[in-house]
């Protein structure tokens, strides 16, 4: 008798699943839309306030409190369903989503079940130079839960907790949850299709403009469910559900790690337990949550407070002129709008820099510095402190500002990277960062002079070879006056100065 | 024809946390097959033209525009919570999962 089993002991090479399964992998976002209040009340949808002072006896499910529809999270809804290329519902219903947990006080969530406002819709996903259709099956309306604090305990989380407080500001807030069909076929490329497809839906929820759409705050949360084949059978294994896997390098970590863990068991003659996992960020592992309930289990009924929502064709039509352009249209056109070539464009795409470029270039940067300081020094930094380069804290109108500082010739690219230091150190605007710092170049001729006077000096060897006609050991010269000045001059200045003198 | 199990109305109850014995289960399994039996034979006269209906009245699309209104006060909201800390409500430890 197979037994079920939750942990695997040791996990599977990638390479080795790959040689004896196919993975599965499916993707439910959860988008917390930008209205200015809830989906069924007037309370303000906004982050961050003190516990418990944005709610009304609607959210709280005080008895008698009728729910009334918002209508900007249905134009919203409907926005998103138009952009995923879905169908929008001429008629559908909500639906009470029935379980007890104090995060919803009403014990039921309301949301949509066999009637989602928009379904079968698609979106193009860019993988490494490749397309690849991933098809979508429903985006549907429903309300966020509270927010619950667990006291006691060793750990701070549920496991272990002695009680726990809620705060409900969040509950009601209006949730848009996008679920792809199973994405098949994708074989080595299913981590980096999991990543590249919430990028690339945040990028289309940007511009869209529904959603503040940050990870590391929660408005954008990724679930993502995987089961793993045998090669070549064609079915679906059993799959495991990892929740609120919060930035694009944990998707694609996760959906890796859950194949790993996946045949690990199957190996070992085991089989999946179906189930939802927790993804824990520091380690790089998920743990067994609870066993996903049948759909059955949570006794969904039409909502009876709620009408049926009908968006008319007109309204529709209209919502549809107000689309974004399409994103892969968009992209051919920025490519040759910056000049960028195939590679550095696909390089952008993929350090998920795209819509970053695309801001800074509109703060009046550059499109290649543009391009250099995101793909360099903050992709390199983000990857160190290992966030999303979104996540690293530095506006795109930021890097534009220190861009300017740099073509204004008040530093150089290289007294740039310590200003992008005092960025990420929190020391302020970039201006304020070089005037504290001292970093910007000496344009005193004065003293420039002085110390290529002192490098000529000091290097006679080398200024005879300039006299002699070479050019190219300048450099050296070049060189030590930078030394000198502490790196804090314009090297092109100094150049010709050195030649001024010497040619 | 409806017909409602005792199983299924222990688990129901189960999900619906409440409690019943055998004795209570013996007891209101059948009185509610009977109940849903009742309510079935609606179905015996409805046409095929005749949709399920799950609202009284014709009304769709009844929306409100996205507009702050005043709620209640972190007092007033939690002034009927059995226990409270730190401006939150207070709940017995949770040993499910969230959803």
């Amino acid at each position: 008798m197979a037994t079920s089993t939750r942990q695997a002991d040791a996990l599977v090479d990638f390479d080795a699943v790959l040689a004896s399964y196919d993975p599965a992998l499916g993707l439910e976002v959860h988008v917390e839309l930008n209205t200015n209040t809830k989906m069924f009340c007037g309370c303000p949808a906004v982050f961050g306030g003190e516990p418990n002072t944005q709610v009304c006896p609607t959210c709280l499910g005080l008895p008698g409190a009728m729910p009334v529809v918002n209508r900007k999270a249905v134009e919203s809804a409907i926005r998103i369903g138009l952009a995923l290329n879905c169908d929008i519902a001429e008629w559908c219903r909500f639906a009470r989503k029935n379980y007890f947990y104090p995060d919803m006080p009403k014990n039921f969530q309301t949301s949509q079940y066999d009637e989602p406002i928009a379904f079968d819709g698609w979106m193009d996903v860019e993988v490494g130079g490749e397309t690849v259709r991933v098809e979508i099956e429903r985006a549907h309306m429903e309300e966020d839960t509270g927010k619950s604090l667990h006291v006691g305990g060793a750990t701070g989380r549920i496991h272990g907790a002695d009680y726990s407080l809620v705060d409900y500001n969040r509950a009601g807030i209006p949730l848009i949850e996008i679920v792809t069909r199973p994405i098949v076929g994708a074989g080595a490329k299913a981590p980096e299709i999991a990543r590249a497809y919430v990028a690339q839906l945040r990028d289309l929820i940007v511009a869209l403009a529904v959603s503040e759409a940050r990870m590391d705050q929660g408005n954008l949360r990724a679930d993502v469910n995987l089961s793993l084949a045998p090669k070549g059978s064609g079915v679906l294994g059993t799959r495991t559900e990892t929740k609120n896997v919060n930035s694009f390098r944990s998707v694609e970590r996760a959906v890796r790690y859950e194949m790993q863990r996946h045949a690990a068991i199957l190996d070992g003659g085991g089989s999946i337990l179906q189930e939802t996992r927790h993804w824990h960020e520091d380690t790089g592992v998920t743990t067994s949550g609870r066993e996903k309930s049948d759909a059955d289990d949570y006794r969904y009924f039409p909502e009876p407070d709620l009408v049926p929502v009908a968006p008319s064709r007109d309204w529709v039509d209209e919502l549809r002129g107000t689309l974004p352009e399409n994103p892969t249209v968009k992209r051919t056109r920025l490519q040759a709008e910056w000049g960028f070539t195939d590679l550095e464009m696909r390089d952008t795409v993929g350090a998920g820099a795209f819509g970053l470029v695309e801001e800074t270039v509109a703060a009046g940067c550059a499109p290649q510095a543009a391009r250099k300081w995101w793909l360099t020094e903050l992709a390199r930094r983000a990857n160190e402190s290992g966030v999303d380069i979104a996540d690293l804290g530095v506006s795109p109108a930021t890097v534009a500002e220190v861009q300017a500082l740099v073509e204004a010739g008040t530093i150089n690219d290289k007294l740039a990277r310590q200003v992008f230091d005092g960025l990420l150190a929190g020391e302020g605007t970039p201006a304020e960062i070089v005037a504290a710092r001292g970093l910007e170049m000496v344009s005193d001729e004065g003293a420039l002079g002085a110390a290529v006077d002192k490098a000529i000096a000091d290097n006679p060897d080398v200024a005879q070879k300039i006299r002699d006609g070479k050019v190219a050991a300048a450099g050296a010269l070049i060189g030590a006056v930078m030394k000198e000045m502490r790196g804090q001059a314009d090297a092109g200045r100094v150049r010709e100065l050195v030649l001024e003198r010497l040619g | 024809m409806p017909e409602i199990t005792r199983d299924e109305v222990a688990h129901l109850a189960t999900l619906a946390r409440i409690d019943l014995d055998d004795a209570e289960l013996d007891h209101l399994a059948p009185q509610l097959s009977v109940i849903l039996e009742s309510v079935a034979s609606i179905s015996a006269v409805a046409g095929d033209d005749v949709p399920p209906t799950s609202h009284a009245l014709p009304l769709t699309n009844v929306f409100r525009d996205d507009v702050v209104v005043p709620g209640l006060t972190p007092e007033q909201a939690l002034s009927g919570a059995p226990e409270q800390e730190q401006q939150r409500f207070a709940v017995p430890r949770i040993l499910g999962d969230e959803q």
